[in-house]
């Protein structure tokens, strides 16, 4: 756990003064990473199934949700920054930045001669109008709570300056976010039905909710990125017929893998895994305004009454870790990797329920897989778990149709996923802060909240992780979020399939950049 | 014989109202549905704000009777809108996916309805005996497994072998016979799925004529087993199996959604399914309507051909 | 080789299978008297034997819990433990003893579908036979309703009715029966059609017969057949409906125990060719034939079929 600590560690000059990692070698790797396959070479089609795609999907970026648009989109466009694969910043429409010493007003620098497939270049104005489109009362952009602090954004040739409410030394990291690809733009506007973009694919059909066909951008800016000469991407929702596709050859990756069969596929000849540990994970949001969810010692009963360890066993079959009632994960910067582990203990849970007056506790849980695959089988392995404490917990399997809607937010206690954040303070002040809307628990704890705003201007890289350690004990002991695991995105591919020995785990496949990142050896 | 004619134009006048009504249903059903498009599209993250914004964009923000009036008045002129979700037309979106879903019923209907009609006729002929038990153990416990197991088996042993493909994939380029040979899985899953009930119902329908007075006669004549069936039982046992049959065809246009999804087939099912989990209305009406318009044709062919093989029911006093 | 393996494996238990009609019918038919003793003697043996395999599910639907070796939803051990003396069937994905499980599934599944297929007739012969008989304004109506109720796909309606009205076990078993008693609607309504145009109807209606008399007299044991065969498959069809509304989240509530999601929750082991996944599927199977060799035997009997 330890060596997490210093790996991938961002300095904080780094931060500040970000300079691209696009060195004199014209390509992305950090010092020693060594390749997993023979070099990387150009050619052939790549074809890919993924479990998420709907027939609602579309091309404005205001509401992209669905893991296909996400990859689509991702080969399609360029961001101002992009999150390399050991978790770092690097620039991509960007070629640098600098903040003032506040930390509140940012100013981008475009890199030169990038053009969209279209022969048009990219602009200062374009970036403008691409963030805009997210911004202002008429938004209804999925990214508007992520751009909300920014006050005003102005270009001047090729700089932009985006100023902000207060000051975030984490800012270039938000404009890597998927809602926010640089696209054309007219009159201060961009165009929300466009399929023109500046990334390393082109979009030849699309069908939403089938798959899409795309073909390799010539004029790609990029060295040492975009291998395939084209892409099939198909939407195969079912489970089973994704294996089955990548067994009988019709496919070459597939995301994610069943994890009931991921060891008999890995059985198969010619297939191999790929798991990647991240950010995403795993809870069972309590209310903390509820009875009897307001007692922080009933809180505590059941962080001690369900076993993380046959979780992640039984539900993730091993692809992933135990959580300690905090959202860092273990590769995270400022990750308390010295903070007391929560575990099974049934007598600790006993204790908890006595300090709250309580001999025995009788609750509901509700689940649905739409929560994440395995949450009902999650929540019935904690119910026989806590029973030995004292608890019983009633698991009501919800229906999958609506359950952010009718469930999440509005029942006193239930599962939950999150992808996850690339930084603590993205991820903190998204879901733990006093009165976000993204706070499940309603939690609401006054150390916590000036711990977060100091933390995000704090400029000593010493006292910023001290104040991220607190911060998770405070949410570990006292939040209203139980984190059993953090799930690994694990996928299935021919043994066809070149990509880097450190694949990202911000999102799944390698960061959604796969189709750019990897190639046929 | 004008008497089915008229039948026919009030069952079709009855029809129309019945798509009315299940427009009405429809729309009832997806108001009543918590949450709308802007929630569902936006997910997690939405906020307030954001889906206010969405609303009114949309126009969701109207009142509901304002959206359904708007919505009635462009489908009598034949305009059903655009999907709220991606902006397309529907007639786009719907076109292909609707070709797709009828050629599966149909592939399957051909595969399904000889086969099906052959072995209830023969299992009536042959009751008993060991064939009759073995043909419908066969087709019970094809039945008794859920579709997507029934899938599930045939591409182990089919397609894993290479056989057939796993994923019956079509695109604009793909010839018949291609076609025919990519579905195939797909088809022969429907078939099992189907052929039982209506294999059992033509055994049972048939079966149950045997001991009629008429039929003794014939074979009291010395007609053959085989025409006796064929000529005199088949007719008069018609309408049960007919209905039974019309409730299967419209099932392989309506129901097929599990096996679209395990062989990545781009129908009208899925389609439907992931309109309703989006609340994209205009999309669940369209096909909700061509599915009811399937549905009507099909029980108004059943009763047309009931009435036809029963003399008595044309002239009901 | 491995085909003759398949073929002398199923003669076996053909063979097996009508050891234990046999058995079955001489023992029930020394156990009977009167019109049963009778009418059992004449039973075929796929009829004994479907007799029998629903008296054992019967049997192990009632006392579930001492015929179980561990509870409904005990976590016993790993997952997917092999077959061994602890674990005759192995473990679930849970770790959950697989034959308890199995157990326990017979009395929630079978009880489920029972009620359900029960109730779905009830209604829909009902009023199947009374729209036949009656005719007119009353036919008109409850033909259109269930051409309406029907029209609209019977997995997008479920879901419907289930999301506004909640998934306990009673609006589970409610909303299947109205779906399917549509289905049986319109069944009965065709065959009796074809009755109430015959002369003795005609004849039964001079006599000044009532209309409940009518249909329970004279309408429904000459429609019986058919619904009769009916019901075998209905039957069916209610665990694979609560299999795939269980799929879509909204089927019986965990940790019961029900075969239909069995299937569901193991179904992808069958692509490695793995058969956990077939015992809940074979349980349903063998039932599904069994109730519908019994069917069959009174279908021959009612059709007076003297051979």
């Amino acid at each position: 756990m330890r060596d997490h600590l210093t790996r991938g560690g961002l300095s904080r000059r780094s931060l500040i003064k970000g300079a691209t990692a696009l060195g004199a070698a014209g390509l992305i790797l950090p010092a020693g990473v060594r390749r997993a396959a023979a070099e990387p070479k150009r050619g052939g089609i790549l074809r890919i199934a993924q479990a998420a795609g709907n027939t609602t999907d579309g091309y404005d970026p205001a509401t992209w949700d669905s893991q296909f648009v996400q990859v689509l989109h991702t080969a399609r466009c360029g961001y101002l920054t992009e999150i390399a694969a050991d978790g770092s910043l690097v620039g991509e429409v960007a070629e640098s930045w600098e903040a003032s010493a506040d930390a509140a007003t940012w100013t981008f620098k475009l890199r030169e001669g990038i053009t969209y497939h279209s022969g048009k270049s990219v602009s200062g104005d374009d970036v403008v109008a691409s963030i805009n489109h997210h911004r202002g009362p008429d938004s209804k952009s999925a990214a508007k709570p992520i751009v909300e602090p920014i006050t005003d954004i102005k270009a001047d040739g090729n700089t932009v300056t985006f100023t902000l409410s207060a000051g975030n030394a984490d800012f270039p990291f938000i404009m890597s976010d998927y809602h926010l690809p640089i696209l054309p733009s007219a009159d201060g506007k961009i165009d929300a039905t466009t399929k023109d973009g500046c990334g390393g694919y082109m979009i030849d059909s699309w069908e939403p909710g089938v798959g899409a066909k795309l073909t390799r951008n010539p004029n790609y800016w990029k060295p040492g990125r975009a291998w395939f000469d084209g892409i099939e991407m198909n939407v195969v929702l079912d489970s089973a017929a994704r294996q089955n596709a990548l067994l009988t050859g019709e496919v070459d990756v597939i995301d994610p893998v069943d994890l009931t069969t991921v060891a008999l596929l890995e059985r198969a000849p010619g297939i191999k895994i790929l798991s990647v540990a991240g950010t995403q994970h795993y809870t069972f949001a309590m209310d903390t305004r509820a009875d009897p969810y307001k007692d922080n010692n009933v809180r505590m009963a059941l962080k001690y009454a369900l076993d993380r360890q046959e979780l992640v066993d039984k539900i993730l079959q091993g692809y992933g870790t135990i959580g300690n009632d905090h959202p860092i994960g273990p590769n995270q910067r400022y990750f308390y990797a010295d903070l007391e582990q929560h575990s099974y203990d049934p007598d600790k849970a006993k204790f908890y329920l006595k300090e709250a007056g309580l001999d025995s506790l009788s609750i509901q849980l509700s689940a649905a897989d739409a929560a994440f695959t395995g949450a009902v089988d999650a929540a019935v392995l904690f119910s026989e778990k806590a029973a030995a404490a004292g608890i019983t917990l009633e698991v009501v399997r919800e229906p999958n149709d609506g359950y952010w809607d009718n469930v999440w937010l509005k029942k006193p206690f239930c599962a939950v996923y999150w992808g996850g954040r690339p930084t603590e303070d993205w991820m903190f002040s998204m879901t733990y802060a006093t009165g976000v809307p993204w706070n499940d628990t309603f939690w609401s704890n006054a150390r916590f909240d000036e711990l977060l705003l100091a933390a995000r201007s704090e400029l000593d890289e010493d006292k910023r992780r001290e104040m991220y350690h607190e911060m998770q004990s405070i949410c570990a002991n006292d939040g209203g979020t139980i984190i059993p695991m953090f799930a690994s995105y694990v996928m299935g591919m021919s043994d066809k399939i070149g990509h880097e020995d450190r694949v990202a785990g911000n999102w799944t496949l390698d960061g959604f950049r796969a189709l750019e990142r990897w190639w046929f050896v | 014989m004008s008497d089915i004619w008229s039948m026919i134009a009030r069952r079709l006048l009855l029809g129309l109202l019945t798509l009315f009504v299940i427009s009405l249903i429809i729309f009832g059903a997806t108001e009543l549905l918590p949450g709308d498009l802007a929630q569902n599209i936006l997910g997690q993250s939405a906020t307030p704000e954001t889906v206010a914004a969405f609303r009114r964009e949309l126009g969701l923000d109207l009142p509901a009777h304002t959206r359904y009036v708007n919505w009635l008045l462009g489908a009598l002129q034949g305009d059903f809108g655009t999907s709220l979700a991606n902006k397309r037309p529907i007639a786009d979106l719907i076109a292909t996916r609707l070709s797709n879903t009828l050629f599966l019923a149909v592939y399957a209907a051909a595969l399904s309805v000889p086969l099906s009609l052959m072995l209830g006729i023969l299992a009536a002929l042959w009751r008993n005996s060991i064939f009759d038990r073995a043909a419908n153990a066969l087709a019970l416990t094809s039945i008794s497994f859920p579709e997507f197991f029934v899938a599930y088996i045939l591409i182990f042993v089919l397609a894993q072998s290479g056989l057939f493909p796993s994923m019956a994939r079509m695109d604009p380029t793909t010839t018949f016979s291609e076609a025919l040979y990519r579905t195939f899985l797909p088809a022969l899953t429907l078939t099992l799925v189907v052929t039982a009930h209506m294999m059992r119902m033509t055994r049972a329908a048939i079966i149950n004529l045997l001991a009629s007075p008429y039929i003794e006669m014939a074979r009291l004549k010395g007609m053959s087993p085989a025409r006796v069936i064929l000529k005199h039982a088949l007719p008069n046992a018609l309408a049960p199996i007919v209905t039974v049959v019309a409730l299967n065809l419209a099932y392989l246009i309506t129901g097929v959604v599990v096996v679209e999804v395990v062989f990545v087939y781009p129908g009208l099912g899925q389609l439907m399914v992931d309109s309703v989990a989006k609340r994209d209305f205009p999309v669940v009406q369209a096909v909700a309507l061509i599915f009811a318009a399937a549905y009507v044709l099909l029980n108004l062919t059943a009763d047309v051909l009931s009435t036809l093989s029963n003399p008595r029911l044309i002239h009901r006093k | 080789m491995s085909v003759l393996f398949t073929i002398f494996w199923i003669a076996v238990a053909v063979v097996a299978a009508m050891a234990l009609g046999w058995l079955f019918r001489w023992a029930a038919v020394a156990a009977s008297r009167g019109e049963a003793r009778r009418a059992l003697k004449t039973a075929p043996l796929a009829a004994s034997f479907g007799m029998l395999v629903i008296l054992i599910y019967v049997v192990v639907a009632l006392f579930a819990p001492l015929i179980a070796p561990y509870a409904e939803r005990e976590v016993v051990g790993a997952q997917f433990l092999p077959w061994d003396a602890t674990h005759p069937l192995g473990t679930d994905n849970l770790g959950r003893d697989m034959l308890s499980r199995l157990v326990y599934g017979a009395r929630n599944t079978v009880g489920i579908a029972f009620a359900t297929t029960a109730l779905a007739f009830f209604a829909g012969s009902f009023l199947g036979l009374l729209a036949a008989a009656v005719g007119g304004w009353l036919d008109q109506v409850l033909s259109r309703l269930v051409d309406i109720l029907m029209a609209i796909p019977a997995l997008i309606f479920s879901l419907l009715l289930l999301t506004i009205f909640g998934t306990s076990i009673v609006t589970l078993v409610l909303v299947i029966a109205t779906i399917d008693a549509t289905r049986v609607f319109r069944l009965a309504r065709s065959v009796a059609q074809n009755i109430v145009v015959m002369d003795y109807i005609e004849a039964a209606r001079l006599r000044g017969e009532g209309l409940i008399r009518l249909i329970f007299r004279e309408i429904l044991p000459n429609a019986l057949a058919p619904l009769v065969a009916e019901f075998g498959l209905r039957f069916c069809f209610v665990f694979l409906a609560i299999s795939a509304l269980s799929f879509l989240g909204v089927g019986i509530q965990p940790p019961t125990a029900d075969w239909g999601s069995m299937v569901r929750e193991n179904a992808t082991l069958i692509t490695f060719g793995d058969v956990t996944p077939l015992l809940p599927a074979g349980a349903i199977a063998l039932l599904t034939v069994a109730v519908n060799f019994v069917v069959d035997w009174q279908l021959h009997r009612a059709s007076g079929l003297k051979e």
